[in-house]
């Protein structure tokens, strides 16, 4: 065990897998001898050298295209988006190519790749550094996409996302790389994918969060626990293959549901869920479904983003809300 | 390379062949324009430390590019910035309180007052490259005289909108001016990582353009070629890349540790050596075309004019939660109608 930041779990992930994994490649804007702009893979290139940690120039469909034809030569490449908003470029290379090349090929080349991407708001960064735009993955079939919301998850899912075989958009919460730090097993370990965490039981109200919401969602739960109200909240960590089983359970046990999500409203993995809960235990709700979320509208810059963001007080309002409807 | 003051701020031959074409009111306005850049941006890395602004983009060692480049410009003429261009943007007609509001984190300092044709900071690298094509544009479709400038680092010359907008620009023969301020790193990341090519000028050949290669710290010959390429574009003849050879003296931005990843000779000798208002002002106090009683009236001056710039941002209206629904659409929705309540009232309203 060692005590790590998110950030720093990951970095050691990356190590273990570099070290465990003579496929393993890493690519991306300074992640060699700056160490990543956030640190993410400091040490490596020192540690690994220029063909196994490599500086790319700054053309994402470049390193996302050239992934693909290392991957399908037998290559893992672990690519680094410098920020999820920077992703686009590369947008046409992970849904036309990446998401459907095991469909085309009928599994004959293999498009196991890994791209890793900071992504978020919460840390006043500059313009057009904070979007939430995890759906676009999700509603994509062929991807699966990971989003930690602590250290040893993110250390764990990152290593099972960089053995098994399936392409990953993996998520990182700015919010979360330095909040805090934790015991983080050493060596190789993984937390398999498609599996959610229970972080606290509770019986009247099941709250569903990932990333950098995790921690809002508790701090909403606490608040309502001073009211009497037991509240389960749960990290989904997968946002697909999505844990249906766990959120089934949870929901058919306390029949009422709150969503928070950082991103905007509209077609947010949030209404998803519903539609997916609504099918699968509407017998059991007993009050509508409520989302905090994001407004619709175009990510502010920093001055605003605490207006923007879903806070613990709204998340505690939406809890009293649907335990009132339900008649408690 | 194309060089008209040496280091030192002595005139080369060329120097002196162009001398007389620009008035002496002229040079020492770009001398006083690039002070006003420098003191600018050194308070703006004060102010991020004092945490009265976020993450800063310093420019310090380009203000002789920036402000070359931006003199030779009409106020008609169309600017593509990324988000290093602050002398730039001075330069253009943005106040100083707007280029300080915006990184106070406040949208308003995205527009540009009445009548400055000045588009916002870029901050996705090279995607402001084609769009300045499509003002270029315009103005051929329109038979109209202005050209469209748009600034870039040698970063963004890897991404394929940069290559998408020099295509663009040779096919259809626009008056657009490619400016790009090598600054030897994008980030970490050196030049020679980014490219197998030895300039960025030479890549204007493969779109039958014309490629530019100037000293970049010269404020003079910058002006100079910009001013070329800039009568080829109004007189029809199309594109130009300029390749400005340049350094941040600083770091990437005021988030980033640039001694992690740049030799510390490297960039001692860029400093000492090599700074471009230096040199602009050895080479006007030789030929006597300022003293040093007057630099240091208009350093004091410029610092009183970004000490106003700060007091008048900091005095704006603070931003209101229900400014995220302005603007978003030009008929606002019932949906964000609805959620415009929902942030004013801060009532969950949908389960009423
Ligand atoms: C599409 C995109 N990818 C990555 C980034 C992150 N990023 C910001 S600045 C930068 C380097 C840019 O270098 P250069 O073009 O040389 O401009 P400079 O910063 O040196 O002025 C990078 C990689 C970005 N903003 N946009
Ligand atoms: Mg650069």
């Amino acid at each position: 065990m060692a005590q790590l930041t998110m950030v720093q779990a990951i970095c050691d992930a990356l190590q273990v897998a570099l070290e465990e994994m003579p496929e393993v490649l890493l690519l991306g804007e300074d992640i060699g001898k700056n160490g990543g702009v956030f640190r993410a893979t400091d040490g490596l290139w020192e540690q690994f050298g220029d063909e196994r940690v490599i500086d790319t120039p700054l053309a994402e469909a470049g390193i996302i295209g050239s992934s693909i034809g290392l991957a399908v030569n037998g290559f893992k490449p672990v690519a680094e988006v410098q920020f999820l908003t920077f992703i686009y470029p590369a947008f046409e290379q992970i849904i036309s190519h990446v998401a459907r090349l095991h469909t085309r090929t009928q599994g004959a080349f293999p498009n196991s790749i890994v791209i890793r991407a900071p992504y978020g708001g919460g840390i006043r960064a500059p313009e057009l550094h904070s979007d939430s735009t995890e759906t676009f993955f999700v509603h994509t079939p062929g991807l699966k996409v990971v989003v930690p919301s602590t250290p040893s998850d993110a250390k764990g899912l990152l290593l099972a996302a960089i053995k098994q075989p399936d392409p990953v958009i993996f998520l990182e919460p700015m919010k979360l790389y330095r909040a805090f730090k934790e015991d983080v097993p050493t060596g190789w370990y993984e937390i398999p994918l498609g599996s959610a965490r229970l972080v606290q039981t509770g019986t009247d109200v099941t709250i569903l969060a990932w990333g950098a919401m995790v921690p809002v969602a508790i701090q909403g739960a606490s608040e309502c626990g001073k009211s009497g109200i037991s509240c389960e909240v749960i990290d989904l960590r997968t946002l697909d293959p999505v844990d249906e089983e766990t959120i089934i359970q949870s929901v058919t046990k306390t029949g009422r549901v709150v969503i928070v999500q950082e991103a905007p409203r509209t077609l947010g993995l949030a209404s998803e869920l519903m539609a997916m809960i609504q099918e699968q235990a509407f017998y059991s709700l007993e009050a509508p479904m409520v989302r905090i979320t994001s407004y619709d509208v175009p990510v502010p810059m920093y001055a605003l983003e605490d207006e923007f963001r879903p806070t613990a007080d709204k998340v505690a309002q939406a809890v009293y809300k649907v335990v009132q409807e339900g008649g408690k | 390379m194309i060089q008209w003051v040496t280091p030192d701020g002595k005139l080369t031959k060329q120097g002196l062949q162009h001398w007389s074409k620009f008035s002496s009111d002229e040079k020492r306005e770009w001398l006083r324009f690039m002070i006003l850049t420098r003191q600018f941006d050194r308070r703006a890395i004060l102010l991020q430390r004092q945490g009265r602004i976020g993450t800063y983009a310093p420019l310090e060692g380009q203000e002789a590019a920036q402000i070359g480049s931006s003199m030779a410009l009409h106020s008609e003429d169309w600017v593509f910035p990324s988000y290093r261009e602050h002398g730039v943007a001075l330069k253009v007609g943005m106040p100083i309180s707007q280029v300080f509001l915006y990184w106070m984190g406040r949208v308003e300092g995205c527009k540009p007052p009445e009548g400055v044709r000045l588009m916002p900071p870029t901050v996705p690298i090279a995607t402001q490259i084609p769009q300045a094509v499509g003002a270029a544009w315009a103005s051929k479709l329109r038979k109209e005289t202005f050209v469209s400038v748009v600034y870039f680092g040698d970063g963004a010359t890897s991404e394929g909108d940069f290559h998408e907008g020099l295509n663009f620009s040779g096919v259809f023969k626009l008056p657009v001016i490619f400016f790009c301020q090598n600054n030897g790193y994008a980030i970490s990341v050196p030049f020679s990582r980014q490219s197998a090519s030895a300039t960025i000028a030479e890549r204007a050949k493969a779109y039958q353009i014309p490629g530019v290669l100037v000293d970049g710290n010269d404020v003079f010959a910058v002006r100079g070629v910009m001013e070329e390429a800039i009568n080829r574009a109004r007189n029809g003849d199309g594109p130009t890349l300029i390749e400005a050879v340049t350094y941040r003296k600083g770091s990437h931005t005021t988030a980033d540790d640039a001694t992690r990843y740049r030799p510390s000779d490297e960039v001692k000798e860029w400093i000492e050596e090599r700074d471009p208002v230096e040199r602009w002002k050895t080479c006007l106090l030789h030929e006597g075309f300022i003293s040093l009683e007057e630099v240091e009236s208009w350093t004091h001056y410029c610092d009183e004019q970004v000490d106003h710039g700060i007091k008048e941002a900091e005095a704006s209206t603070p931003a209101l939660a229900t400014h995220l629904f302005e603007h978003v659409y030009h008929q606002v929705s019932r949906k964000l109608l609805r959620q415009k309540t929902e942030c004013e009232t801060r009532e969950i309203p949908w389960l009423n």
